[in-house]
C-alpha cells in the first residue's frame, strides 16, 4: 500500500489544457473520491496516476517515488473501468487470473488468489462463465475481483457503478465500502455522482474544469463548502442560493434579496452592510413557520419521496427547494412561510464566489469558520 | 360487438414489421429479385458443369443434342485434363503459392493494422492512407516494375515470384480489413491489460488476436480467393509448365492455337473453384457465429 501525491499536475491534449495544476495528497490506505461534473478532468487525472496518460507538467508520486516516466506495468496499480473492460473471450477465472499469469505466478498461487477473491465477492459459482453470461452487477464484481487478486499499491476506480441500475448501485456502494474496510488499500474513486462521493469517501476531492475546488471529509465539504460551486454541486436536493445585499433593517442585519425579499441572518456575523453576497440555505434547514417569520414562498410542485416531502416553491423570483421530514398537506398555489435555521446559513461573496470566512466575520458562529 | 382488435396469437408472430407485408408483396419484393440474383450467379457454374461432361461433338452442335443439359455423358474431358496436362501439379502449385502468400500477408497485415489503429503515434492516419493508396495502383501497371525486380532477384519462373508479389495487393487489402476489426475492440481492454502488466506484444497475442478472429478469418478468406484467382502476375512471372498455377496453366495449355478444348477448360475451372467454394462454406458459418456478441460486452 502506498500514498499518492499529485503536485501541480498539468495535462494538456494538444494545445487544450484540461488540468491546470492539480495538488492532491492521498494518504496511505485512504478511500478518496474525485467528484465533479462530467468533463472536469477526473478520468484524466486518474489515468495519469495509472500511467495511461502522460503528465504534461508537474509530478505524480506513488509511495514516495515519482512515477511520471514509469510505465503502467511497473506502477503496481489496479484499475476498474467504467464499462468493466472484462476480456470477452476469457472465462471469469481467466479474467481474474490474467495479471497473475502475466506475472508468471505458479498455478497454486493463481488458484488460491482467484478463489479467495471469488469468495470475497460471491463469485465462486460463476468462475466458469464468460462475461457475456453475467449480469451487470456480477460483471462489476469480476472487474473488482480482477483488481483484488493483484495486491496492488493503489486501487483506481473510474465510475465503476455508473452502468448499474439504481438499486444495484446502492448495494454495490455498500459492498465496495465494506470491502475497503476489510482489505484496506489506498483507493482512488472517480464519480460524477455527489451522493456516491459523500457516502463512500473518507475524503472528497471536488473538481471543476480542471481545478480542485475543495478537499475534505464528506461532512466538511457538505457543511462548509468553500465556494458557490461546491455548495450547489454537493447535496441533493441542491442548496438554495439567493443573490442579495447585507443590510440593516429594524436594527437587525439581514440579506435583502434583489427583489426585496428579506432573508434573515444570525446576528454578529461581522459582514459589513452593503456587501453583495449570495445567501445559501440547504432545503432541509428550512422550517415551516408562522406568517411573518422567515420568508414567504409559493408552493409550485410537491414531490413526496416517502422519507421526505420535497416542496419546490417560488421565492425572490427564483426556484426554492425545501424538504420536510414531517407529513404536511401542501397544495400547489398555497403560500407558506419558511424560517431558515440561522446557524446553517452560508454567505458567499458575489464577486469571488468564495465563502465569507471567519477573518472577515468576527462572530463565534461555527458556520462562518475558516476553511 | 366489442371494439377490441382481433386476437393475433393464432398465427406465429415473427416480430418486427413483417406483419405489414402481404404474401404477394413478399414475392415481388423479396423472392423474385432473389431468384433472379441466384440464377445469374449460379448459371455459369451450371454451364461449366455440363460442359465438363459433354463430348466435344455435343459441345459444338445442338443438332440432335440439347444446349441446356447433357445427352451423352462422358469423362473424356476430365481424363484429358488430369492425365494429359499437368493439372494436378498446377493445383498443388496454386495451393502452395496461395497459402504462403496469404499467411505472409496476414502476418504483416496484423502488425500493420495494429500499429496504425492502436498505437497512437502521429502520422498513423497518413500511413493508413498510404497503404490504401498502394492498393489502388492497378496490377496491370505494377507488374512492369515488379517484373524488373523479379528478374534482378533471380526469382523469375519460381513460386517465389508469386509469393512475394501477391502481398503487394494482399497486404493493403488485409490491413484495411483488419483495421476495421481492431477499431471495434474497445481501448479499455488494452488499457486494462496494460495496467494488468501486459506488454504490447502480449496484448496483441492474448487480447486483440483472439477477439479479431472473425476479422482474421474474413481477411484470410478474401486473401486466399484473391491469390487463388490471380492471373496476370502468374501469367507474366512464370513460364515453365511445372511451376504454373491452375488458372494460367489451364488457359495456356488447353488453348492450342485457335483450338479451344472447351470441355477440359471447363473441367479445370470447375475443379479449380471447388477449394474456394469449400473454404467459403466451411468458414462462413464460423465467422457469422463469432461475429455476434464477441466484442461488445
Ligand atoms: N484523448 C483526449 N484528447 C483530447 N481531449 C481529451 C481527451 N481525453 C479527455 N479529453 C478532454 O479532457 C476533459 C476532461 O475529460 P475527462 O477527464 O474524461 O473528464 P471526466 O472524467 O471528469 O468526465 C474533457 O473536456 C475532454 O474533452
Ligand atoms: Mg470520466
Amino acid at each position: 500500500m502506498a500514498s499518492v501525491v499529485a503536485r501541480n499536475v498539468v495535462k494538456a491534449f494538444g494545445s487544450t489544457e484540461v488540468l491546470h495544476g492539480i495538488d492532491v495528497e492521498i494518504p496511505d490506505k485512504a478511500f478518496v473520491v474525485l467528484v465533479g461534473p462530467s468533463g472536469c478532468g477526473k478520468s484524466t487525472l486518474l489515468r495519469m496516476i495509472a500511467g495511461l496518460e502522460k503528465v504534461t507538467a508537474g509530478e505524480i508520486s506513488i509511495g514516495g517515488q515519482v512515477v511520471n516516466n514509469v510505465p503502467p506495468k511497473q506502477r503496481n496499480i489496479a484499475m476498474v473501468f467504467q464499462n468493466y473492460a472484462l476480456y470477452p473471450h476469457m472465462k471469469v477465472f481467466e479474467n481474474m487470473a490474467f495479471s497473475l499469469r502475466l506475472a508468471k505466478a505458479s498455478d497454486e498461487i493463481v488458484q488460491e488468489k482467484v478463489h479467495a477473491a471469488a469468495d470475497a465477492l460471491n463469485l465462486r459459482e460463476y468462475l466458469d462463465r464468460y462475461p457475456r453470461q453475467l449480469s451487470g452487477g456480477q460483471r462489476q464484481r469480476v472487474a473488482i475481483g480482477r483488481a483484488m487478486v493483484r495486491d496492488p499499491q493503489v486501487f483506481l476506480f473510474d465510475e465503476p457503478l455508473s452502468n448499474l441500475d439504481a438499486k444495484l448501485r446502492v448495494q454495490m456502494r455498500t459492498e465496495l465500502k465494506e470491502l475497503h474496510q476489510r482489505i484496506g488499500g489506498t483507493s482512488i474513486y472517480v464519480t460524477h455522482d455527489q451522493i456516491e462521493a459523500l457516502t463512500m469517501g473518507d475524503r472528497i476531492v471536488v473538481m471543476r474544469d480542471g481545478y480542485v475546488e475543495q478537499v475534505g471529509s464528506p461532512l466538511e465539504v457538505y457543511d462548509y463548502p468553500n465556494n458557490i460551486f461546491v455548495a450547489s454541486f454537493i447535496g441533493s436536493p441542491a442548496m438554495n442560493l439567493f443573490a442579495g445585499t447585507v443590510t440593516a433593517k429594524d436594527g437587525l442585519s439581514i440579506v435583502l434579496a434583489d427583489d426585496g425579499t428579506v432573508l434573515p441572518l444570525a446576528q454578529g456575523h461581522g459582514v459589513s452592510d452593503g456587501r453583495r453576497v449570495v445567501y445559501g440555505i440547504r432545503p432541509e434547514y428550512l422550517a415551516l413557520s408562522k406568517e411573518g417569520q422567515g420568508f414567504e414562498t409559493e408552493v409550485v410542485v410537491v414531490e413526496p419521496t416517502g422519507a421526505d416531502i420535497l416542496v419546490i416553491g417560488r421565492t425572490a423570483g427564483q426556484e426554492l427547494r425545501a424538504s420536510f421530514h414531517d407529513r404536511h398537506d401542501f397544495r400547489p398555489g398555497q403560500r407558506i412561510w419558511l424560517n431558515p435555521r440561522l446557524d446553517t446559513v452560508h454567505l458567499f461573496d458575489q464577486e469571488t464566489t468564495r465563502r465569507l470566512e471567519l477573518d472577515e466575520a468576527d462572530s463565534d458562529l461555527p458556520r462562518f469558520r475558516a476553511v | 360487438m366489442t371494439d377490441r382488435p382481433a386476437s393475433t396469437t393464432k398465427n406465429a408472430d415473427e416480430g418486427g414489421t413483417d406483419y405489414l407485408e402481404t404474401i404477394p408483396y413478399r414475392v415481388v419484393a423479396v423472392y423474385l429479385p432473389l431468384g433472379v440474383f441466384l440464377f445469374v450467379l449460379l448459371f455459369p457454374f451450371y454451364w461449366m458443369t455440363i460442359a465438363t461432361f459433354k463430348s466435344n461433338t455435343e459441345l459444338l452442335t445442338t443438332e440432335g443434342f440439347a444446349a441446356l443439359w447433357i445427352v451423352k455423358f462422358t469423362f473424356e474431358n476430365v481424363e484429358r485434363l488430369l492425365f494429359q496436362t499437368e493439372y494436378p501439379r498446377w493445383l498443388v502449385n496454386t495451393l502452395f503459392v496461395t497459402f504462403t502468400a496469404t499467411f505472409l500477408s496476414l502476418f504483416c497485415a496484423v502488425f500493420a493494422a495494429y500499429a496504425i489503429e492502436k498505437l497512437r503515434y502521429s502520422g498513423a492516419r497518413l500511413v493508413g492512407l498510404a497503404i490504401f493508396l498502394a492498393y489502388l495502383v492497378p496490377p496491370s501497371i505494377l507488374f512492369i516494375p515488379l517484373a524488373t525486380i523479379i528478374f534482378k532477384f533471380g526469382l523469375f519462373d519460381t513460386p517465389f515470384a508469386l509469393i512475394l508479389t501477391y502481398p503487394t495487393f494482399l497486404i493493403p487489402f488485409c490491413t484495411w480489413l483488419l483495421m476495421g476489426y481492431f477499431r471495434s475492440i474497445p481501448y479499455e481492454l488494452e488499457e486494462c491489460a496494460l495496467v494488468d502488466g501486459a506488454t504490447r506484444f502480449q496484448i496483441l497475442r492474448k487480447i486483440i488476436l483472439p477477439l479479431a478472429v472473425p476479422g482474421l478469418i474474413s481477411a484470410g478468406i478474401f486473401a486466399f480467393t484473391l491469390s487463388w484467382n490471380e492471373y496476370l502476375y502468374a501469367l507474366v512471372f512464370i513460364s515453365s509448365s511445372e511451376v504454373k498455377t491452375a488458372p494460367v496453366g489451364v488457359v495456356t495449355e488447353l488453348i492450342e492455337g485457335d483450338v479451344y478444348r472447351w470441355g477440359s477448360l471447363m473441367a479445370g475451372a470447375l475443379f479449380g473453384s471447388i477449394p474456394v467454394a469449400f473454404l467459403y462454406s466451411f468458414f462462413v458459418q464460423h465467422y457469422v457465429s463469432s461475429m455476434t456478441g464477441a466484442v461488445k460486452e
